[in-house]
This record gives structure tokens, sequence and C-alpha cells, in this order.
């Protein structure tokens, strides 16, 4: 690959390295911000930095032009450091309109650099923003390093030869924009020309106006002095390895692929659109010559319904959603449980509650995938922390499922599912085979008990077309071994205990939880899924400054760890940060009987790291109150 | 193959498991002609499924020596489709009630019936809730006084064969539970046909809706008040075989065959016939008319899962067999050391 080679044109100016960029990306949502930082990502993570991305943007398709209710955002930190969250305030804010300008802003850093397309101030993009003076024109602008760049006049130059419509010309606007980011940051073009190169390949004009759009924002950094020195970020040391940029829905997908594989299942996956999940689906429809087999059913309840058909069937079943959708699906998946077959059921929350906010991002499931169905119906959860993470959850989730004969499910976020970061690829030939058995023989005498469980408590996975094995499942209790419906109180009791049991001995085969940091001490910060990034980051910043603070972050939110009490028990306070009123906290403390504090936070909006580490050093540092205030912010 | 097997009776089908229906009900009927078709089609239990919803009629599965799921309300439809599509090695019925499919899973029947999965799919219709103790369903006739509509229901009635016809369904059929020959002969029709199959069948819950068909069901009257509609034939009924069917129009009216007019004159049954003339069967409503019973429709059609698993077969042909290594190594990939 071409990450050695040095950008085509050496830069004559001032290059000064810094450790790491955090960069936002603003615009109207037509004006393509979303495949900027795309670009601006995969080009970090070749260069070898360490990246992490938060796409942004309006659940309209289409919100009205230039207004602040269009506007669409994509920020990426890249750094020569291992990174965990796509950073908190900005080192660079690109605004393409005034709307975008004004509702960004408040997250540029004082002395942070401010690039705005200058051609779209005028009366009309200021009216659309809803603003009644120029902001560029005030004295603010003084606080940052503005650099008013006649964008849509030097892309239309760039391009005149082209014979484009005025229309086209100005859609390549975007491509001007990430030259002049690529200039600033020493990013090599060469992956986005290859890109621009198959996107357009139908469309030779729209390609070659896009490759010229976007060297002339090069050209444009290096010959004028408006964006004064470009930067320049090292190479992150990360473990060695082959490294690709992934998704958290690509994730998941490929995880989904490569649990099927190493079952040697088909994988059936029967999904219904919903936002931020249908990603998944999008993934998975390409594979199949992976045999993949993908549904768009109906509605969700469809869709479950047909992935427990296919489960009975012997195939790996899989269904997603969101929220919504998952609270559809509430039935079918108290019958998984009842006739105890493995199923993958996969949240990706969105806000909530109801429609809630579609595009932005929440931890606020994670009660329902604990308990929102009827009766006594307890289902193993697993929650994804990062985008690459997803791939191993998938993997993980298939196993216990086919283990412990269970429906699981697996939550992820909005954040995890759009953001990004570089992932080493795995040796699949290194991986433990996830061994299934069919039984084919009689289990019970001269008959088969379709619930004879083994040590796991598991029943046998007898499917449709084997001889003698013929039997009826179904949402009705079951005596326990025969499988017949039975009314029997004492029955019903027992199988409830055994279905909650079998579930209660995945903490045999769960790893025990791990704890960063100190083994006791005065704080212990206790997170779960998405949040991982901003509190590992928020958490090492607090030990760096010299604070006795551990950082404890769940997958298994059901079973717990079986360590997890234990560990509780070693810290002075426990803090919960969740993206939702505090729900992994009341399961703690019911659990645990610990007094644990919660920090929460909905607004749809991820945690930022200096919000959680303000908390940390408030319950902390008892005389370390200074060290903090000086070496951790 | 099937010479090889052994050849099965209906009490091969039976399950070991006590049936709890009300004495006298339809259902009785309807198993026992299954029982009794099944060895017909030259299948071993072992590759027989039957999936039912939620209603006295969805404890089908549980009485039937074959694999079996007895699954929520109104979803049946679905857990066969996620079923054909993965197993099309296996032969799948559906059993649902009206209440289960035409209510809660109203939904799910017409996708499946547009889709064309291929399914056998039985619809006990006695015009009532059996299960949750008689409250009206959405074939109770208006008017219909129940626990629930103790003034009358004020909903209008859905036909299964309409709104079967409006899913573009390939095979439609109707039939009776106490006409034993005929439901028999019926059910094997559809379970022979590729594609899905829906009989809808008149079922008595002696209980909660007694009666509701006894004009069709009646040895006495039924020659009258239905029509066995015979592919390819003129269209005659009556215990004397002396009543036709013609159109007038686009009127169906009975006739009187004693006054002369001839076979020629009367609508002849075509199973293949563009939808609007079964759209006139399906309307024909007892006491105005005879009502149909037997096939209205046998088309074939594409079907869903020989689609999708073609897409597979076709995509592994362009692609060749997916290889996740390949896959993890391509786009833009770096090394560290
Ligand atoms: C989600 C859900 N809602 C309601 C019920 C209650 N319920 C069970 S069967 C039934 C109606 C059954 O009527 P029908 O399908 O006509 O079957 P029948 O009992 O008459 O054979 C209802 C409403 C249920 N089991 N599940
Ligand atoms: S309630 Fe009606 S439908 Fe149900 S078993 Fe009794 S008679 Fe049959």
């Amino acid at each position: 690959m071409s990450t050695d080679t040095p950008p085509p044109v050496q830069s004559n100016k001032l290059v000064e390295v810094v450790s790491g960029i955090t960069v936002r990306l603003a615009g109207d949502s037509g004006d393509g911000m979303q495949l900027l930082g795309t670009q601006l990502t995969n080009t970090s993570a070749l260069a070898g930095n360490d990246v992490a991305t938060f796409p942004d943007f309006p659940a309209e398709i289409r919100a009205p032009r230039g207004t602040r209710a269009g506007v669409s955002g994509f920020q990426v930190q890249f750094a020569a450091h291992e990174v965990h969250t796509p950073g908190d305030t900005l080192d660079a804010l690109v605004a393409m309109n005034p709307a975008a300008l004004v509702t960004n802003l408040s997250d540029l850093r004082p002395g942070g650099l401010l690039i705005v397309d200058e051609d779209s101030f005028e009366a009309k993009d200021l009216k659309l923003a809803n603003l009644s003076t120029n902001p560029l024109e005030e004295p603010w602008t003084e606080n940052y390093r503005l650099a008013k760049v006649p964008m849509t006049k030097l892309t239309r130059t760039a391009v005149a030869e082209l014979g484009l419509s005025m229309k086209e010309a100005d859609r390549c606007r975007n491509f001007f924009a990430m030259g002049m980011v690529y200039w600033l940051y020493g990013r090599d073009m060469d992956a986005t020309m290859r890109f621009i190169k198959a996107k357009f390949s139908r469309l030779p004009e729209v390609q070659e106006a896009n490759e010229r759009a976007l060297k002339a924002g090069w050209a444009f950094g290096e010959t004028t002095e408006l964006l004064g020195t470009s930067y320049q970020v090292e190479k992150a040391e990360l473990p060695p390895g082959k490294y690709r940029n992934i998704m958290g829905n690509q994730a998941l997908a490929w995880g989904l692929m490569t649990a099927a594989n190493l079952s040697k299942k088909e994988l059936f996956y029967g999904s219904y659109p919903i936002t931020p999940a249908s990603d998944i689906l999008h993934e998975l429809c390409k594979f199949k010559n992976y045999g993949v087999c993908t549904v768009q059913a109906e509605d969700e309840i469809a869709a479950v319904c047909a992935a427990i058909g296919a489960a009975y069937g012997g195939s790996m079943a899989v269904t997603t959603s969101s929220g919504p959708g998952i609270a559809l699906k509430a039935e079918a998946m108290g019958l998984a449980v009842m006739i105890e077959l493995p199923l993958l059921v996969i949240n990706v929350q969105r806000g909530g509650p109801s429609t809630g906010l579609p595009t932005k991002t929440e931890q606020a499931d994670l009660l329902q995938m604990l308990h929102g169905r009827n009766g006594e119906a307890p289902i193993p959860v697993l929650a994804a922390q990062s985008p690459g993470d997803c791939f191993d959850t998938a993997i993980e989730a298939w196993r216990i499922a086919t283990q412990f004969m269970v429906p699981v499910v697996i939550l992820s976020d909005g954040y995890i599912a759009n953001g990004a970061e570089p992932w080493r690829v795995p040796d699949i030939a290194a991986m433990d085979p996830i061994s299934i058995e069919h039984p084919t023989e009689f289990n019970h005498g001269d008959e088969f008990w379709p619930y004879a469980r083994d040590r796991n408590l598991a029943r046998p996975w007898a499917i449709p077309g084997t001889p003698n094995l013929m039997h009826r499942v179904g949402g009705l209790e079951k005596q326990d071994g025969t499988g017949n419906v039975s009314y029997d109180p004492d029955n019903h009791e027992k199988m409830v205990k055994t279905r909650a049991q079998k579930v209660a001995n995945i903490a045999r085969v769960i790893p025990p939880q791990k704890v960063n940091g100190p083994e006791s001490g005065e704080l212990l910060v206790l997170s779960w899924g998405g949040t991982y990034g901003a509190c590992h980051t928020a958490v090492t910043k607090a030990m760096d400054a010299g604070l006795s603070v551990a950082h404890c972050h769940l997958r298994h939110m059901n079973p717990f760890p079986a360590n997890l009490g234990e560990i509780l028990s070693r810290y002075e306070q426990v803090l919960v940060p969740e993206l939702n009123m505090g729900q992994l906290r009341m399961l703690i403390r019911d659990r645990f009987l610990v007094d644990a504090i919660g920090y929460n936070k909905v607004q749809g909006k991820p945690f930022s790291v200096s919000e959680l580490l303000d908390k940390i050093c408030e319950m902390a540092a008892t005389e370390s109150n200074k060290l903090c205030e000086s070496k951790a912010g | 193959m099937s010479s090889e097997l052994p050849v099965l009776k209906a009490s091969d089908f039976a399950s070991d498991q006590d049936i709890r229906w009300c004495p006298g009900c339809g259902d009785y009927s309807i198993l026992a002609q299954m029982k009794k078709m099944l060895p017909d089609l030259g299948l071993p239990q072992e590759q027989i499924v039957f999936i039912s919803g939620i209603g006295c009629s969805s404890r089908f599965p549980y009485y039937m020596n074959t694999y079996g799921m007895h699954s929520i309300h109104g979803r049946a439809p679905a857990f066969a489709t996620g079923l054909r599509v993965t197993r099309p090695d296996l032969k799948v019925f559906v059993i649902t009630g009206d209440g289960d499919s035409l209510s809660i899973g109203g939904n799910h029947f017409i996708h499946m019936l547009r889709r064309n999965v291929d399914v056998t799919m039985v619809l006990f219709n006695n015009r009532i809730y059996g299960l949750t103790k008689g409250q009206y369903s959405p074939t109770s006739p208006e008017g219909q006084v129940t626990k629930s509509t103790p003034m009358g229901s004020v909903d209008h009635p859905l036909n299964p064969i309409s709104v079967a016809l409006g899913a573009e369904a390939g095979f439609i059929a109707r039939s009776v539970d106490s006409n034993i020959k005929h439901l028999a002969a019926t059910l094997y029709r559809a379970a022979q046909h590729r594609g899905t199959s829906l009989v809808e069948v008149y079922q008595n819950c002696n209980v909660f809706n007694d009666g509701a068909f006894s004009y069709a069901q009646d040895k006495a009257t039924r020659a009258d008040t239905t029509l066995e509609l015979e592919h390819g034939k003129p269209m005659i009924f009556g215990k004397n075989r002396d009543k036709g069917v013609r159109l007038n129009g686009l009127r169906p009216e009975v006739v009187d065959l004693s006054t002369g007019i001839s076979h020629d004159d009367l609508l002849f049954h075509d199973e293949q016939a563009d939808t609007a003339l079964v759209h006139i069967l399906a309307k024909m409503r007892h006491p105005e008319m005879p009502e149909p019973i037997g096939v209205f429709r046998d088309v074939e059609k594409g079907i869903f899962e020989d689609q999708v698993r073609g897409q597979l077969n076709t995509a592994v042909e362009k692609k060749g067999a997916g290889d996740l290594v390949k896959l993890f190594a391509s786009g833009e990939t770096w090394d560290v050391e």
C-alpha cells in the first residue's frame, strides 16, 4: 500500500509536529460532509494514525437547505497514540455555511482553526440560518484563526473547463475542502483519488471535476498564506498486524459471518429497516456468495419470527433492530426463551423513548433487553464497546447461544454503529471453532426427549428432517424432559428456575472481569457499552494525574461476571457513567447492595472526556484537587 | 425414492398426546382428514413440519407425529417463511384460525401469500374466537351478538378468499369440516401445489358459534347451498343437479336448468382464470347464492425461497464461494510492524 509514500506534492511550508488532531467538518446535509469525513478517516488510518470518529446527522434526509436543522457534521480524531474517542474540543472546524458555523462553533477551542466558505455567507444564507448579521464580521472571530476561503468560486474555477452545470460544479466543493484539509494535515490523496475513480467511473467528467477540486484545494493550502502552518501527526504505536478501518455495523456483520463460518452454519438474517441498525442489513446483503441469507420482512415481528423458524431448522439465526423494533420483537423473544433455541437479537440503541432521537445515540435500552418480556424470561445480554469490538461480541454471543441453547442479546448503539476505528484483521484460522451437535439418536431409552438436558442445562438441538426425533416445540409450558405440554405447578416453577439457572451458568464460561488501574482504591468507574472510549480516556488521565481511580468496563450485562461483586467491594466509591438515567446503576445497587453513584447524560450525545474527568476529580480528589486541575485538564 | 419408504397409515401421523378440543368440535374432523391424506404425499414424518399460531385450532401440531411448532398469535406464516427459506427440503404446513390469521396476523398472512412461500396453510374459519371464549372475529357477520358485541358486531366482515385474491395468492381453496371426502381431497391438492396454498375450512365451533355454517355442513342442505367447483366444468349444483350459475353482465345469477337453459350458457370454472372471475366466485355468499367450495384458483408462479436461494447460488457462480480471509484483506489496509 501507499501509506509509506509521502504526499504527492511535498509542502514547502512550515510543518508543526503534533501528537493528535481533532477536526470537525460541518455543512448542509446535502454537502457531502459524511463522505468527506469518511475519506479523511480512512486516509488518516492508512497513514498509521489511530483514529476515532463521530458522524452526526439530522434525522431528516433532506432538511431544508442551509438551515440549522439541516447541519450535518463529521468529527474525527487522529493521533500518534491510541485514541478511544473522537475528541472533546476541536482543533479545527470546517464550516461550509453560516448554519454550520453557529451550531458548531462552541466546540472549537480558543485559538483553533476555523475554515469557512466565505461565498456562502451572503444575505440569503444568513437568513436561512436565522441570522441578522454576518457572524464573520463580528469581534468574536479574534478568538480563533479564521480562514475565509472563497471555496465555491475556487471550485467553479477549478472545474470550469469541464462544461459542468453550475449545480454539478458546486457539488465538487466538498472535495475542494477535502483538498485543503489534506494539505493541512499532510495527508496522502491517493486513497481518495482511487475512491473518486471507482465511485464516478461511469461519469468521467464528474470524476475529473472531483479530482481537480481535490487537487485545487491542496494547491490552495500550499500557495496562499491563509491556512498558515500545516501539521504532521506521526504514526501511532499499535500492536503489529494488518489493519483496516471498520465501522461498528460493518464489524457486527462481519462478526456474524465469521461466527457462521466457525460453526459451519448458514447465516439467516431476518430484519426490518430502522435507524441506526439498517446498515447491518445493507452490509450482509452483499455477501450472498458467503451463504448469507437475508430476508427483509414485513415488520420487526416477522423478522424475529422468521429467524426463529430458521433456528428451528438448524441455521444460525439473527435479527437486528433498534429500541422501537425490539419492543415489537419482545413476544417472540419470549417464545425463543421457551423453546430454548439459539438466536441472536441485536439492538443498536438510539435516543428514545418511542421514536425519540432516531439518529442520536443513547444507552437506555439495557433494562428493556434484560426485562422487557412477559413472565420470567431471562436472556443473556452482551454489550459491544467500540466499532471493532462489535466483531468479537458477535462471535462470543453465538458461542454462548449455541452452548446454552438460549437467545442472546447484543447491545450496540448509534455512536458505535456509525463510528470507525482501525481494526486489526484477525487470523480466522487461529480462532476456535464453534462446535454444534445436532442429535440423531434417541436420548432416553427408546424415546427422544427434546427437553433432556446436558451439564449446561442446554437441551438438544434436534432439527426437522432427522428420522425418529419428531417433536413439537411451542410457547406453552413444557414438561421438563419430555417436552409435553404441562400445566403442573411444580413443573412450571422448576422450568422457570431451570431457564434462569441456564443463563446464570453462563457466568462459568465468561472470562473474569478485568480492571484497569489499581487493585483497590478511592474510586472505581464502572461503565458498559459505547462509553468505553470516553471512560477509559478520562480514567487514564485521572490516573496519570495521580488520582486513586480504576476503570472496570462491562461487556457481560447478564449474567454479570462472577467476580464483579468482589471487585466492587474493593473500592470506596463506585461511579457509574451512563447515557441513560441510571439503568446499570440500578442493577448494581440491586444485585450487590453497593451505593453506586450515577453520572447520567441523556442529550443524544456521547460523553466528553472532560466532563467525566471533572466528575472523577470531584469524587476522587481528596487533597489532590489541585493536581487534578493542573494535570488532568 | 418413495418406493423404498414404508407405506404409512393415518395412525402413523398421530402423536401420543391427548386431544383437548371440546367434544363435537369441527377441529377433530380436520385433524382426521389431514392424517388420512398425509400418507398419500409419500413423505416420511420427519420431513413434515406443522407450524401454528395461537387459538384452539393452533393446538394442532401437538397432535401430529411430525415436527411442529406452536408459535405465537398470528405469526405462524413468518416462522414458516424463515424455516422454508433455510430448509427447502421440508414440507411445511401452517395451521391457523380466522382470528389468528386475519386479525393479529393479517399482515403476515398477506405477505406470505404475495411472496408465495411454498407452504400449505389451513385456515380454520369458525367465525369466532374460540380459545378466548367467544368474542367476535374478523369473519363474524355484521350484527353478530357475542361476549364482546352484546349489541351486535358493527364491523364489516373480511372474506378470507377475497383477501387472498387481493394478495395474488397462487392457490386458494375452500372446504367444510363435515364434508370429509371433499376436505381430504382439497387438502391433498393444496399440499401438492408448489407455492403458498390456502385452504379455508368452514369449521364448527359448537360451543361458541354453533351452526354458523350449518347450511354448508348439513347433508340435507349442503347440495343446495354450496357449489362444488370443478376445473373445466359448468357450475351446476343442487340435490338434483338442476341449478346452475351464469353471468348476467358482471353479476352471477342462479338459473333453473329444468327450463331448458343449456350447460353452455353457464359459467365454466377455470382455476387459471383471470382473477376478476375468481373475485365473482369469492363474492358469492349464502343465502343469495350457493357458496363455492373446492379450488378457486391454482396457478404457478415464482416461489420465494427458490428465488432467495437462487440468488445465493448465482452469487457463488458469479463471485465464487465467499472467503473471509480475502474479504478482510480487501479494500484499503496497512501493516503495522
Ligand atoms: C398476543 C396475544 N394476544 C391475544 C391472545 C389471546 N388469544 C388467543 S387465541 C385468540 C383468538 C383465536 O381465535 P381464532 O384464531 O379464530 O382461533 P380459534 O380459537 O377459534 O380456533 C386470542 C385473541 C394471545 N394469545 N396472544
Ligand atoms: S371452543 Fe370451539 S373451536 Fe375451540 S375447541 Fe371448543 S368447539 Fe372447538
